[in-house]
């Protein structure tokens, strides 16, 4: 009885920590910081992920990361202008064509993970601050560290991460000259033909993808 | 060593001039006004990219394989400590004395205290590495992109860091090994090491590219201007195009990379933006024929050159 009512108790305080977290948006730089650190740690901990499982990593990006993502801003800002010129039917397309990209390749590079550990770099913001840049730096023996820049908007009192630069490289702007190409070449339908193609082309798989 | 030197110099300048005269021999290209050798580069690009294959990949991947993490990340460690004396010296050249003190410390405690740079204890001691060249130097000068390449060998980069390039291997230590074999070990390693270190990046450009020598062109030349803004490039105006309503009709706004050539030396920013008469450059500028004239062209100096190809006009 008594481990009944502690469960309880428990379980309450657990529900009043999620309202409370819902009313009061998360920081932006604690939002990286606690993805960052639970991805981590599954990373480090999960026997099939560290066998070179992506699936698995694909369903952990899935279920901790996507959520905080703005796909849709992720997408218009790669095409750029020419986003204008789509039909809602083909952003739509698009968005979702652009996410299976993005989360496998950020999916490959979780998987080759190993030594690294994850700095944060300070943050300061304006309470009034719509769009912010929360900078981390990864740093592995032997190797350069590396910057990683998360852009994030505010809407509707939630942060949402609309761009991801990897040592001064954009995940997303670096598509813009060859989705401008694309569409110079076939127009939207152009585009989402040759998304679709790549994305059916890559298994998830890397090892098998490198041969391509 | 005299003759060593000139001998280099020579040789580079020798490349220069090949790949330049193999890209004015006139390829087709789809008319991105920062890539007008595109039909040479992609010559170039598919010869790396075998060369790789056959022989510095698996050099790479055997490497891996045999060499146990720590001894590699002191190979890595030695080859860094190497660089940060060129690192140093071109942050003095950039006008960084206190990031180019950093950079010396790292080499006199990583030298002795790290034995001979095999360990980095100065990153330990909260040192923190920097990544300079002479190229990033040009362009902290104000010397422009000039046209992307792709070098036999090197791989991207653009005119001015090709001039970057020669520059530094003329003082690159490693070069100035006098005993012939030493030399070549170095270099070799330096090489297999530095490949070593990308090759997990490779298979994340397999997944991620449509075309993978565009991807790497657009990456290259984003990082390049980020590492010349020391990691806080201005933000370019193109990124908020497919929002805000009047962008539609700027046709400036054709080419997305253009805000890029904005003045990239930091402080000329100021000497060259005086709001440049924006009606003046409306009627200076053939593209601009609605009359329009918008905030990003006018923070483009004349003197960039390769904002005079129009996409329209070679296309």
């Amino acid at each position: 009885m008594k481990r009944l009512i502690s469960t309880l108790i428990l379980f309450l305080g657990l529900a009043l920590s999620l309202v409370s977290g819902a009313a009061q948006a998360v920081e932006p730089d604690a939002l990286i910081r606690n993805v960052t650190e639970e991805v981590l740690t599954i990373l480090r901990q999960d026997k099939e992920i560290r066998a070179g499982d992506a699936n698995r990593v694909a369903d952990l990006v899935g279920a901790k990361v996507l959520p905080h993502f703005n796909f849709g801003h992720m997408t218009a800002l790669a095409v750029g202008r020419e986003w204008r010129k789509a039909t809602p039917e083909q952003q739509k397309q698009l968005t979702d064509e652009f996410r299976t990209l993005l989360v496998r390749t950020y999916s490959n590079a979780l998987t080759s993970y190993r030594n690294q550990t994850v700095q944060y770099k300070p943050f300061r913001m304006q309470p009034t601050d719509t769009d912010v840049t929360v900078r981390t730096q990864v740093v592995q023996p032997g190797a350069k560290p590396v910057g990683i820049d998360y852009s994030l908007e505010k809407n509707s009192e939630e942060w949402k991460v609309y761009d991801v630069v990897v040592g001064g490289v954009s995940l997303v702007t670096n598509y813009r000259e060859t989705f401008a190409t694309e569409i110079r070449n076939g127009g939207i339908e152009g585009l989402l033909k040759a998304l679709k193609g790549k994305n059916q082309r890559g298994e998830i798989t890397p090892a098998t993808n490198a041969a391509k | 060593m005299a003759m060593d030197w000139c001998f280099r110099r020579r040789a580079s300048a020798g490349l220069l001039a090949a790949v330049l005269a193999g890209g004015l021999g006139g390829c087709a290209t789809t008319g991105n006004p920062r890539d007008p050798l595109e039909g040479m580069n992609r010559a170039v690009f598919a010869f790396n990219e075998g060369l790789d294959k056959a022989v510095i990949k698996p050099a790479a991947e055997a490497y891996q394989t045999a060499v146990p993490l720590p001894g590699r990340v002191g190979v890595a460690n030695f080859f860094a400590n190497v660089g940060d004396l060129l690192v140093g010296t071109n942050n003095l050249l950039q006008g960084k004395p206190g990031e180019a003190v950093t950079d010396f410390a790292r080499v006199a405690v990583n030298t002795t205290v790290g034995i001979l740079g095999l360990f980095d204890v100065a990153s330990e001691l909260g040192l923190e590495r920097h990544e300079e060249d002479f190229g990033q130097t040009l362009g902290r000068w104000g010397v422009p992109d000039g046209p992307y390449l792709v070098l036999p060998f090197f791989g991207s980069r653009t005119l001015r860091d090709t001039a970057g390039l020669v520059v530094d291997s003329v003082y690159d230590p490693v070069y100035d090994v006098q005993n012939v074999a030493t030399r070549n070990i170095l270099t070799g390693t330096r090489i297999v090491d530095a490949r070593a270190q990308l090759l997990a990046a490779q298979d994340v450009l397999e997944t991620a590219a449509l075309d993978r020598y565009a991807y790497l062109r657009d990456a290259y030349l984003q990082r390049r201007r980020s590492l010349i803004y020391d990691g806080a490039p201005p933000r370019i105006r193109e990124d908020d195009a497919w929002r805000e309503p009047q962008a539609q009709s700027l046709s400036g706004l054709e080419d997305p990379l253009r805000a890029a050539t904005e003045p990239i030396l930091v402080g000329a920013a100021d000497v060259v933006v005086p709001a440049a008469e924006p009606a003046a450059i409306a009627a200076a500028s053939p593209e601009a024929g609605s009359g329009e004239a918008m905030p990003v062209r006018a923070t483009v100096p004349a003197a960039v050159d390769h904002d005079a190809p129009d996409r329209q006009g070679t296309h």
